[in-house]
């Protein structure tokens, strides 16, 4: 709204003629105009991502495919996850993956290695996925009647949480290496996850992860998540995270969209094989 | 981190409005940004500086709004504006994660000529 005339009605409103800020510096080379325009906007910054993404998850949800995108710190272990991920499942479900890194490719080798269809998108100096890439990198993979696509994004905790893909499932990954303040120091991040994975169980106790601790921080800040502790070297409670997947491919009828999907926090116990 | 980009994208939405008037000069603009969005109010100045440089918003002053979270309460039916990052109910002390503001990003004024 314009502080001057307090005029709101419209998308774009133009006021001609009066200056709201008559102190402005301009340069003496600027011819004076009597034509200083006020414009009122309502522009979403990131409206054409947002769109894009709508876009993916229209054709995610034509297809049939269940889109996972998961974030964390560089080195969590999104790569290691999806390996375990893939080999795991490899009788199962149709993997196909896309995975964002700066520079490299190696991510997309050692998933080929693990026997996945993968999609390297090397962002260059953007230090996050937009729909986009999502989009254009979907070109790029096989055509198959995937089961479960799985996006690895860069490793990077604050801005990839602002850029929707057209997933259907946003997973946070938070190693035990990493401190049980995590969700504290990034909110936001924590905040828009449907699932949490805390992974790298296997050295907890020789890092000292203070367990209790972490879970309650979790149940504060992201309230919403649904959390398993998981180890992929090993692993331990990777079941309950395949269950939950299980479940959401069942479930791709009745889709879940972001902001629906509120559950309890619910516990993924570690198994003991 | 990506602020540059985003006030990229920001100029590039404010440059079109600014042709459709026929101007030829920003003067400034003015940003919602949302405490949750994830940009940082700091970074986006000096990425304004940066992208605006040599274009028809050079020397244009930018202004950021910080819009404030405010969550809805579903057991007592109040909104409320949480102290920190925990989004607790002052009146029945429940969760929530039900948010009403506070992932704004957009470009809401500028002044052409
Ligand atoms: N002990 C243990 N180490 C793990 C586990 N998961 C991953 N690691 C190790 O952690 C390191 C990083 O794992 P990656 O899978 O490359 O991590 P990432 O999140 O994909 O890393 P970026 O793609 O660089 O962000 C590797 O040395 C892995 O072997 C785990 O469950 N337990
Ligand atoms: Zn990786
Ligand atoms: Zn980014
Ligand atoms: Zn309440």
């Amino acid at each position: 709204m314009c502080e001057d005339c307090g005029c709101s009605a419209g998308s774009v409103q133009i006021h001609q003629g009066h200056d709201p800020q008559p102190n402005k510096t301009t340069t003496s080379l600027e011819v004076p105009t009597p034509s200083v325009r006020h414009l009122d906007l309502h522009a979403k910054i990131l409206e054409h991502n947002d769109r894009i993404a709508d876009q993916n998850r229209a054709l995610f949800h034509q297809q049939g495919w269940l889109v996972v995108n998961i974030l964390s710190s560089p080195g969590s272990g999104k790569t290691a996850l999806i390996e375990r991920l893939a080999q795991d499942q490899r009788n199962n479900w149709q993997i196909g993956t896309i995975v964002g890194d700066l520079a490299t490719d190696n991510d997309a080798h050692r998933l080929g290695h693990a026997g996945v269809s993968a999609v390297q998108i090397t962002t260059g100096t953007a230090c996050h996925l937009e729909a986009s890439m999502v989009s254009h990198a979907l070109s790029k993979l096989p055509s198959k009647p995937w089961d479960l696509l799985v996006i690895e994004n860069v490793g990077n905790l604050v801005c990839p949480a602002a850029f929707d893909l057209g997933e259907q499932i946003r997973v946070v990954v938070l190693s035990v290496t990493e401190g049980e303040d995590k969700p504290q120091k990034y909110p936001a991040m924590f905040k828009s996850a449907q699932v949490v994975l805390i992974n790298k169980t296997d050295i907890a106790e020789a890092v000292g992860w203070q367990r209790d601790l972490a879970i309650a921080n979790l149940q504060q800040i992201a309230p919403q998540a649904t959390l398993f502790e998981v180890s992929a070297r090993t692993g331990a409670g990777m079941h309950a995270w395949y269950a939950y997947l299980d479940q959401c491919r069942q479930g791709l009828n009745g889709p879940l969209s972001r902001s629906q999907n509120s559950q309890v926090l619910q516990i993924g116990r570690l198994s003991s094989n | 981190m990506h602020e540059v980009s985003l006030m990229q994208t920001t100029l590039d939405i404010a440059c079109d409005h600014a042709a459709q008037q026929g101007a030829q000069h920003i003067h400034w603009i003015k940003l919602r940004v949302g405490e949750l969005s994830g940009v940082i109010p700091e970074a986006l100045t000096l990425a304004f500086e940066i992208v605006t440089t040599g274009t028809m918003a050079a020397n244009a002053r930018l202004e950021v709004e910080t819009v404030p979270v405010i969550c809805h309460c579903s057991a007592c039916y109040q909104d409320f504006q949480p102290t920190g990052w925990v989004y607790v109910c002052p009146t029945c002390h429940q969760f929530t994660t039900d948010l009403r503001q506070g992932r704004e990003l957009e470009l809401t004024a500028m002044e052409v000529s």
